[in-house]
């Protein structure tokens, strides 16, 4: 082994790591939101009453669940535009991120709202909450938190998958370290740093989402 | 020349396919033979070993795949082991194969009820045998619809041959796409060749995981 290693330039341009980090911060937690809100929307047609809309919602679960992200990156930001939707890298990140996560989220909140048995809602409905109440508080607040743990080790799986971006050029933290990487030549220790970043981040991130779960669900279990 | 998207593209990508298939079985194997040591060192009575592979497993959960490829393509040369590009893809695989599965395999031991340890244990069998007849086999059961999505996943974190250039099946949807200028088409025909590939895997996954709730 006569390599010699030199993580000097990697440090140096740490303010370009900085930046792609927070762009990554950025774009996950935006597609995590919306992400959530489809998610939740998927759910509900997943189990609507009507045929076709069940239908729609798992054909659509899995072929997102089905196929490599990258292959819906590259068909959102290189195949919308023969359809006239024309994305810049950013927001075809963004788009593509959401719609993937949303197919992953509905199908962990759709097992949350399966535990929650039928004669919670009916005590609701006795107790005269009206029905969106009684949604919001007996079926889709509990489901969350019993599904929650699952949700948020998706959730960093989902930071994780970020990186992915950078091949249409989004700029975020592996997009900056390929920079790094073109201008020192230094891969194995750019590579190395990177990874080093992104542990940090999926321990931020877990370590984060738990404290807002334990503060949105901390009332009383029985 | 501007070449239409028609039956030769077509043919090229299914042979990219070949690559994605492959790349998959290969990193499942040595994945999993791996995955099982992390697994056993992971649920062992000895605590060094434990802490070794939390830390392995968090490695492998906490960085991105494309990374881990990276780190493996341009580490490999580094101590001194030069390879060709598919072989550092099938050991990056694998190595991130076995981080999952030890993690799924280790719920899957711990799931076994501890009695059927102590039965053995009063039965006199040694660590080996209490494994191999007792444990894994029932843990193995408990595995099975957890283990066939990761395989799911494993199928689709092949793409990621792609960024470091090697010709499977999204790499040569890129290639197609840049000769036909039909992205939309190319993309979404790749997208169907993976969704063939792991659709099946996934009913048998969901099908197992039903038998296996209903056994209790």
């Amino acid at each position: 082994m006569n390599y010699t290693f030199d993580f000097t330039p990697i440090f140096q341009a740490w303010g370009l790591l900085a930046q792609g980090a927070w762009a990554t911060v950025y774009i996950s937690a935006i597609s995590m939101a919306l992400g959530l809100v489809f998610g939740i929307v998927l759910t509900a047609l997943r189990m609507a009453p009507l045929a076709p809309l069940r239908a729609f919602a798992i054909g659509y679960i899995e072929l997102v669940r089905n196929t490599p992200f990258l292959v819906q990156v590259f068909f959102i930001y290189f195949g919308m535009p023969e359809l006239g939707l024309r994305l810049n890298a950013m927001e075809a990140a963004i788009l593509t991120m959401t719609l993937n996560c949303s197919a992953y989220i509905a199908e962990i909140v759709r097992s949350g709202v399966e535990s929650i048995r039928p004669g919670q809602i009916e005590a609701g409905k006795a107790l005269g909450l009206s029905t969106p109440d009684v949604y919001r508080f007996i079926v889709f607040r509990p489901a969350i938190r019993a599904v929650y743990p699952s949700l948020c080790s998706q959730f960093v799986l989902m930071m994780l998958n970020t990186s992915l971006v950078a091949s249409i050029s989004a700029q975020e933290l592996t997009y900056a370290a390929q920079m790094i990487d073109n201008r020192t030549f230094r891969s194995f220790e750019v590579y190395f740093v990177l990874g080093a970043i992104y542990l940090v981040l999926s321990q931020l991130f877990s370590v984060g989402l738990s404290m807002i779960g334990r503060v949105y669900f901390s009332y009383p279990t029985k | 020349m501007i070449r239409t998207f028609g039956f030769p593209e077509l043919l090229f990508i299914l042979d990219g396919a070949k690559w994605t298939v492959l790349m998959s079985l290969a990193a499942f194997l040595f994945g999993g033979l791996l995955g099982l040591l992390v697994a056993l060192a992971r649920t062992s009575k000895i605590r060094p070993a434990r802490f070794l592979a939390l830390c392995y497993i968090q490695l492998f959960q906490g960085t991105p795949l494309l990374i881990q490829l990276f780190i493996v393509y341009f580490g490999l040369p580094i101590i001194g082991i030069r390879v060709e590009l598919w072989l550092a893809l099938i050991t990056g695989l694998s190595l991130h194969a076995s981080g999952f599965l030890a993690e799924i395999w280790r719920g899957s031991i711990q799931a076994v009820p501890e009695g059927q340890t102590e039965a053995a244990r009063a039965l006199g069998l040694g660590y080996i045998s209490r494994m191999r007849d007792v444990v894994l086999p029932q843990a193995f059961r408990i595995s099975l619809p957890a283990t066939v999505g990761f395989m799911v996943n494993l199928v689709k974190g092949t793409a990621l041959a792609a960024l470091l250039g090697l010709t499977e099946l999204t790499r040569a949807g890129q290639l197609m796409s840049n000769i036909t200028f039909e992205p939309l088409k190319v993309y979404a025909t790749v997208g169907l060749v993976y969704f063939a590939i792991c659709l099946p895997l996934t009913l048998v996954s969901s099908r197992l995981e039903r038998r296996l709730n209903a056994r209790g």
